[in-house]
């Protein structure tokens, strides 16, 4: 093997470089581990062979995980990403041992001389949920089952929210908690409260499909509509799914992790959306009329290009409170504190 | 020969996990290499090993207490996070102290935090006389939203972005390393403590033995004069004591912070680790290794034979099973018999 690459000329062959990743959950078919898999499999697919990556799922995210992170330190691992939140201290605890190992942790904000840090603007594409949904609903209300109120999942609710009123004023979403990133009995019931209180529009930020099947099952009895997170779940809501917030991580894996071989790489801070491919709009229904499809595609250009954010102010939160003056977008870190629920969501947030 | 049944069962797991690998078609010798001594193979693995047990022994010694009495306390993991609640929230409360009294005090607390937690089903047993098991069981998940409350609300770090977790613990309020370069931490001196405590209570001492004959013949405790309430209470508290300090121990060590994944299921495998243990703190120590082992064993198996995560429980789920299924024929003798006409 090693013979017949020089003899054809190309440089000797190094071994491969090892890559390991770090998921909170089985990979299954759908959902946010699943997304990250995904671009594992394109990112090893890119170097055609010059690296090999290896993943270990469903790692608890508390004291455990650092053992498992420094095993793939220690086991030769150059590039480590690990995907969850929850793994932030203890990717940086590693990461201080092992100064010659790339980390990349996604969703944190800690970041070191070998620790980067990257994200997705996944509230662009809720945007345009929202204005789908507020074009279609009949009933004017829109269901979002939710797992915890930090930041990106409020920036979701209200993204949609405000795509949702930016095109209908009468429009409401009612939102219901289910404390839990993956419960498919709890997103369920939710999803079926929130049907049956006349949301013919619902979505979700939880980790499993069933959000997608109540409304699939919902759809013919009630005209309800769904949009998908994470992953397309079409397979799940054949009729029901209009579209959904798809999370594109190939592109973003082997772009970095072509720094890092190239020895280019001085550290990642990313928080990428349309304009950067991670993330996507799964494909649009044939149910979405003609006319809509073309203004939400345009949108979406408009948002790739920065002329459109779905938070250009004024923005005004449920008590009235200006939080964005007119003629400003909200910036990163006000994104990033956001705890509070934009006016046209009819819900109010669980107090603490 | 009641001994010998865990050993048994040891046995009877690792060849029925060897006839696992070999379905699975992978070689059965490498398996159980990387499985079983993959993860102790340097320093560093021991030192983990002993830290991942360190949990399991707390929380099966206080549970075996209760156990040889015949309290069933199953909520051994909702009393593990209510004494790191109640232990860290000290240790948040008193932010920047330098007294040497902050660390004692909140391993104390995370204990009185934990019998607090058992004190409810011990209440509702004695007074009410309410099934232990049940509502042992139920505020497990009481305690699982409380923990998730204060981290999503009022114990939230204000410089952590909204994320559900709290400030990390100051180095004062940290528990130290005994060995530098690993995890290793005090937490391991308690429970070697405990095991020794938990033997000369269980067998040394009069109410441990009170507390065993209540246990094995209720109506012959009686009269001899024992209180059943008594045992109730004093397994239930033990219990709930030392999985406080477990509690307490894993956000104090290795986690540094309250977060809302403070136990991966300690509570409830210390179960497990009890019975393979005999309730013996002595069985306790080697059982509560050997958990330690499937735990990581399995993130090794993972990321060298490329097996499922759940091929740990799969492993426990067995080592259990076969438990049981040993003490029944130890027990009992089965006979075949024809069924009369």
């Amino acid at each position: 093997m090693l013979a017949s690459t020089t003899l054809m000329g190309a440089p000797p062959a190094a071994a491969p470089v090892k890559i390991g990743y770090i998921y909170v959950s089985p990979v299954g078919d759908a959902g946010w581990t699943f997304q990250h898999d995904q671009g594992r499999k394109q990112m090893e697919a890119a170097f055609k062979g010059a690296v090999t990556t290896k993943f270990i799922e469903n790692v608890p995210e508390g004291a455990d995980a650092e053992r498992i992170i420094r095993q793939l330190a220690q086991d030769g691992n150059q590039i480590i990403f690990t995907t969850s939140f929850g793994y932030m201290n203890q990717t940086a605890k590693v990461a201080a041992a092992f100064p010659h190992v790339t980390f990349l942790h996604a969703t944190g904000y800690k970041t070191g001389k070998n620790l980067g840090i990257y994200n997705a603007r996944f509230y662009e594409g809720r945007y345009l949920n929202g204005v789908i949904a507020g074009k279609m609903t009949k009933t004017n209300i829109a269901g979002y089952v939710a797992a915890f109120p930090i930041p990106e999942v409020m920036q979701g609710i209200n993204a949609f929210t405000r795509g949702m009123k930016s095109v209908n004023p009468k429009a409401e979403v009612r939102v219901i908690w289910v404390n839990s990133w993956f419960d498919p009995g709890k997103e369920r019931e939710a999803a079926m409260t929130l049907i049956s209180q006349g949301a013919d529009m619902i979505t979700h930020h939880t980790d499993s499909t069933a959000v997608v099947q109540a409304a699939e099952e919902k759809h013919k009895e009630k005209g309800t509509w769904a949009f998908s997170y994470h992953s397309d779940m079409a397979k799940y809501g054949p009729t029901a799914q209009l579209t959904g917030t798809t999370h594109i991580w190939g592109d973003f894996y082997t772009k970095v992790v072509k720094e890092v071989l190239d020895k280019k790489w001085t550290g990642t801070n990313v928080w990428g959306g349309f304009k950067d491919g991670m993330i996507k709009l799964a494909p649009l229904s044939p149910s979405i009329p003609a006319d809509l499809k073309k203004t939400i595609l345009k949108m979406e250009a408009d948002i790739t290009a920065g002329k459109l954010h779905p938070f250009a102010g004024p923005v005004l939160d449920q008590d009235g409170k200006e939080r964005v003056p007119k003629g400003k977008n909200m910036t990163d870190a006000e994104l990033g504190a956001m705890n509070y629920y934009v006016q046209g969501v009819a819900s109010t947030l669980p107090k603490s | 020969m009641s001994y010998l049944s865990p050993l048994l069962a040891v046995g009877l797991m690792f060849l029925s996990g060897m006839i696992l690998f070999l379905l699975l078609g992978k070689s059965p010798m490498e398996g159980f290499k990387v499985f079983f001594m993959n993860p102790v193979k340097d320093a560093y693995g021991v030192a983990e090993l002993f830290l991942k047990a360190t949990p399991l022994m707390l929380c099966a010694v206080g549970l075996s207490v209760g156990f040889k009495a015949n309290v069933w306390n199953i909520g051994a993991e909702g009393q593990l996070l209510i004494g790191a609640l109640v232990g860290g929230g000290l240790a948040l409360h008193f932010e920047g102290s330098n007294s040497p009294f902050l660390l004692p005090s909140m391993i104390l607390a995370g204990a009185m935090g934990g019998m607090a937690w058992a004190a409810i089903p011990a209440f509702l047993r004695t007074r009410f006389n309410a099934n232990e098991i049940l509502t042992s069981l139920m505020l497990v998940y009481v305690a699982e939203l409380m923990v998730s409350w204060v981290v999503h609300g009022p114990w939230k770090d204000p410089d952590g972005f909204n994320f559900p977790q709290t400030k990390l613990f100051s180095a004062k309020a940290t528990l130290p390393i005994l060995l530098e370069g690993t995890r290793v931490n005090a937490a391991l001196i308690f429970a070697l403590g405990a095991l020794v405590v938990g033997w000369v209570f269980m067998h040394r001492s009069f109410l441990g033995y009170q507390m065993k004959v209540a246990g094995q013949a209720e109506f012959a405790g009686r009269y001899a004069g024992f209180s059943a309430k008594r045992s109730v209470w004093i397994g239930m508290l033990a219990g709930g004591a030392m999985a406080g300090v477990a509690g307490i121990s894993e956000v104090a060590g290795p986690i540094g912070q309250i977060t809302e994944h403070i136990s991966p299921g300690y509570g409830f495998a210390a179960m497990i680790v009890a019975f393979v243990g005999r309730l013996n703190p002595i069985g306790i120590f080697f059982s509560s290794l050997l958990m330690a082992l499937l735990y990581m064993g399995g993130e090794q198996a993972q990321q060298y034979l490329n097996l499922p995560s759940s091929i740990s429980k799969v492993f426990q789920g067995m080592l259990l099973f076969f438990l049981l299924g040993s003490d029944v024929f130890i027990h009992f003798r089965p006979r075949l018999v024809r069924r009369r006409k």
